[in-house]
């Protein structure tokens, strides 16, 4: 394997409604500026592009066409596109990578989920012909996860309370956060369900948002920057896609994907992509993370959720941990799908 | 620097192809051609690694991320399932992005499948979707392209019958391809240019069809192939993309075909594509693209296209064979169409293409595009190892 690393990350703010276009250029464009003139690159020194967004949240066929707009490919650049978080684009960049016809890849996803009703249109990407007819929304079938294991005494309302208390006072050190600060649990206990047992403080929120990864390779990306994140491992797999037939308290494809990618010894910070604070709990346990492990300190998608950019951004601040020299060993986690469906684990550290 | 991989087709497997398969769900188009393709490379589930899965956009179907609900019926539980979406050139990214999962040296085999069910909804209203900042396509793919067929007649001259040519010499050869979704042995160039005329100048039998279909292909090492009879050899592959529109571009023969053509033939050790080439699957939704293509391609000189297929050599027999199968113009489920033109070239250096097998075919090119011309994924293979 060829050793490759992230060299840079950029987002735009995690809001609640933007004012751009669902093809994301708006968010873009900055973001891509800001990438590039930090690492002192222009668009001609990146060897492969490649993106994740969704067509059902732009709510138009081909989303990612307008958004290269956002590149300006003339000459026309080596691009690929994933319907997936970019988290899922950074792998089949790392794997571009890895076959050494390129030496650089600029990685980036967008979601503007305030153009829809997103609880809705989530619901559209269960089983067309036994599930999705019935239209449970994503935070039904998240409440559903989280009622099991609740019976089964894996987690309790309280523990869920406390992720969501963490999360969002951590993201008042965020500048990109949507939401920071939070009461304490005891306080949030005292508030109605939104979908029980599931309160609104379990939920993430609704965000537009964006976000850019530049990855370099071996002494490509130590002329780039002066610690770069390497990334030791990087792996995913996805689960059944039959609610029914699956354990929904447990992630098999996370714990699989972390073994995939080497194990997860020595890892100080680990950024999960936890839309609901019980799935929290469920990669903890997944994950083997003891409380040494510093979870989530971005606040997470609790703070702020860009869909198909949000996985991204795990990445990145997980790199980010390295580049400042905060952490010499971390971790980020993806996921997409119903219910942590699919997950992806990205192991990086620091050299010196 | 890393060394490649090399990596080869095993086999490839695809649906009959039809307007409206009703008699399968998603899924179970989807197991017709993978179940080929596995048989067909003697592979069982557990020697697939990975799943990609490609396919054009989502409201074609109404399923958001349909990858997700098909994870079990493409057997990707516990594995990596990763899904591409280029638009059409998306099965042939597809294809592309599967053999760099193998060439990265991560996984030994791969599944690759691209599919379509277009009778879910109506593919031409759901391409027409009105886009803030664009000009509205209004009637899909057909009216968006004319223009620049017309333009390719005013700048290379060429008599107004070569579309017909293709159609026919197109559908004839999809009538020896058992899974075409059009069977039309007794098509004459005579009876293209009697059919409706749909979008001046293409007219309705120059025109591909609606179909529902999926198209599977089993991906492999060096290691891999080791077992397997004549697989087809992965000389190179390449991607292009583009703006829709920029001041001053060229739609009909851009510079990211051109740019992905130059990419693909370097890296294939080609320097005379034509001479070099002996059978090619290209994607031609509407007859006039192939001439627009071979130039493109490099094959022949701008403005010449049309003369290689006017003088008969693009048929099967001829200098340069393109889709021996029957091509787009005979079986057009989006997603899949790229796809379907990667496995045919694979599948005519195998040896495996049955009545519309090239005598002789050791290399070939398999080719899609899509957008606005503006996403181009190719490759070459080889019956022999690169």
């Amino acid at each position: 394997m060829r050793d490759v690393a992230v060299v840079g990350f950029a987002q735009s703010p995690q809001v609640r409604r933007s004012d751009g276009t669902t093809n994301g250029v708006e968010m873009l464009v900055p973001i891509f500026a800001e990438v590039l003139s930090g690492l002192g690159l222009t668009k001609r020194d990146i060897g492969f592009w490649c993106s994740g967004s969704s067509d059902y949240l732009a709510g138009r066929a081909f989303s990612f066409i307008s958004a290269i707009d956002a590149i300006g490919p003339v000459p026309p650049i080596n691009e690929s596109h994933v319907e997936a978080d970019a988290a899922w684009a950074l792998y089949e960049a790392w794997i571009k990578l890895q076959t050494g016809e390129v030496d650089t890849a600029l990685v980036y996803g967008f979601g503007k989920s305030s153009a829809g009703d997103l609880r809705r249109t989530l619901a559209l990407q269960l089983d067309p012909y036994v599930l999705a007819p019935l239209y449970p929304d994503s935070i039904a079938v998240a409440g559903l996860q989280a009622r099991l294991g609740i019976d089964a005494g894996k987690w309790s309302e309280q523990e869920m309370a406390e992720v969501a208390v963490r999360s969002r006072r951590d993201a008042e050190t965020n500048p990109y956060a949507q939401l920071a600060g939070s009461k304490d649990a005891d306080a949030l206990l005292a508030e109605p369900y939104l979908a029980a047992p599931l309160r609104r403080h379990d939920c993430a929120p609704i965000t537009d948002g964006a976000a850019v990864i530049v990855l370099a390779a071996e002494d490509r990306a130590r002329e780039l920057t002066e610690r770069p994140a390497w990334i030791t491992g990087i792996a995913h797999a996805i689960d059944s896609a039959h609610l029914g037939a699956r354990d929904l308290t447990t992630s098999p494809s996370t714990a699989v994907a972390a073994q995939r990618a080497g194990g997860l010894g020595g890892v100080e910070v680990a950024e999960l992509y936890t839309p609901f604070t019980h799935q929290e709990l469920i990669l903890r346990r997944e994950l083997g993370l003891d409380d040494q492990v510093r979870v989530t300190p971005s606040g997470g998608a609790l703070a702020g959720n860009p869909m198909c950019a949000g996985g991204l951004v795990r990445i990145g601040e997980a790199a980010a941990q390295i580049r400042t020299g905060a952490a010499g060993r971390t971790l980020a986690h993806a996921t997409g799908g119903p219910a942590l469906q699919q997950n992806l684990v990205c192991v990086m550290e620091g050299r010196d | 620097m890393a060394e490649k991989v090399r990596a080869a087709v095993l086999g490839t497997g695809q649906t009959h192809h039809k307007a409206k398969r009703q008699d399968v769900s998603i899924a179970g188009l989807l197991r017709e051609a993978i179940d080929r393709a596995m048989a067909d490379a003697q592979v069982g589930w557990d020697d697939i690694d990975a799943v990609v899965l490609g396919k054009a956009p989502d409201f074609f179907e109404g399923v958001m991320m349909p990858d997700l609900f098909l994870a079990d019926a493409v057997g990707a539980v516990g594995k990596p399932l990763l899904r591409v979406h280029t638009a059409g050139s998306v099965g042939g990214s597809t294809g592309v992005v599967a053999a760099s999962l193998v060439q990265a040296g991560v996984h030994e085999r791969v599944l690759a499948v691209a599919w379509e069910k277009q009778s879910e909804s109506n593919a031409m209203w759901a391409l027409s979707i009105p886009i803030p900042f664009n000009m509205p396509v209004n009637a899909g793919a057909g009216g968006y392209f004319a223009p620049h067929v017309r333009s390719y007649i005013r700048r290379s001259g060429a008599p107004n019958h070569v579309g017909a040519i293709v159609a026919a010499k197109d559908r004839r050869n999809g009538a020896k391809n058992p899974y075409a979704h059009l069977q039309q042995a007794d098509i004459t160039v005579e009876s293209v240019q009697a059919s409706q005329m749909l979008w001046d100048p293409i007219r309705y039998d120059e025109t591909c069809p609606s179909s529902d279909g999926a198209c599977a292909v089993v991906i492999g090492s060096e290691r891999a192939a080791a077992a397997v009879d004549r697989p087809a050899w992965i000389h190179a592959t390449a991607m292009r993309s583009e703006p829709t529109t920029y001041a001053g571009r060229d739609q009909v023969n851009q510079q990211a075909g051109r740019d992905a053509a130059a990419a693909l033939w370097k890296q294939a050790g080609i320097t005379n594509p034509l001479e070099e080439i002996d059978a090619a699957e290209i994607y031609v939704p509407f007859s006039w693209f192939e001439p627009m293509w071979l130039e493109t391609l490099g094959f022949t000189p701008e403005g010449d296209g049309w003369k290689l297929t006017e003088a008969g050599e693009t048929a099967i027999g001829g200098k340069l064979p393109i889709n021996a199968s029957g091509g787009v113009l005979s079986s057009n489920p989006i997603g899949a169409s790229g796809m379907l033109r990667f496995a045919e070239a694979a599948m005519q250096v195998m040896g495996r293409a049955g009545e519309h097998q090239v005598d002789g075919a050791r290399k070939a090119l398999g080719h899609a595009y899509g957008g606005g011309s503006q996403f181009f994924a190719m490759w070459v293979v080889g019956a022999d190892k690169p």
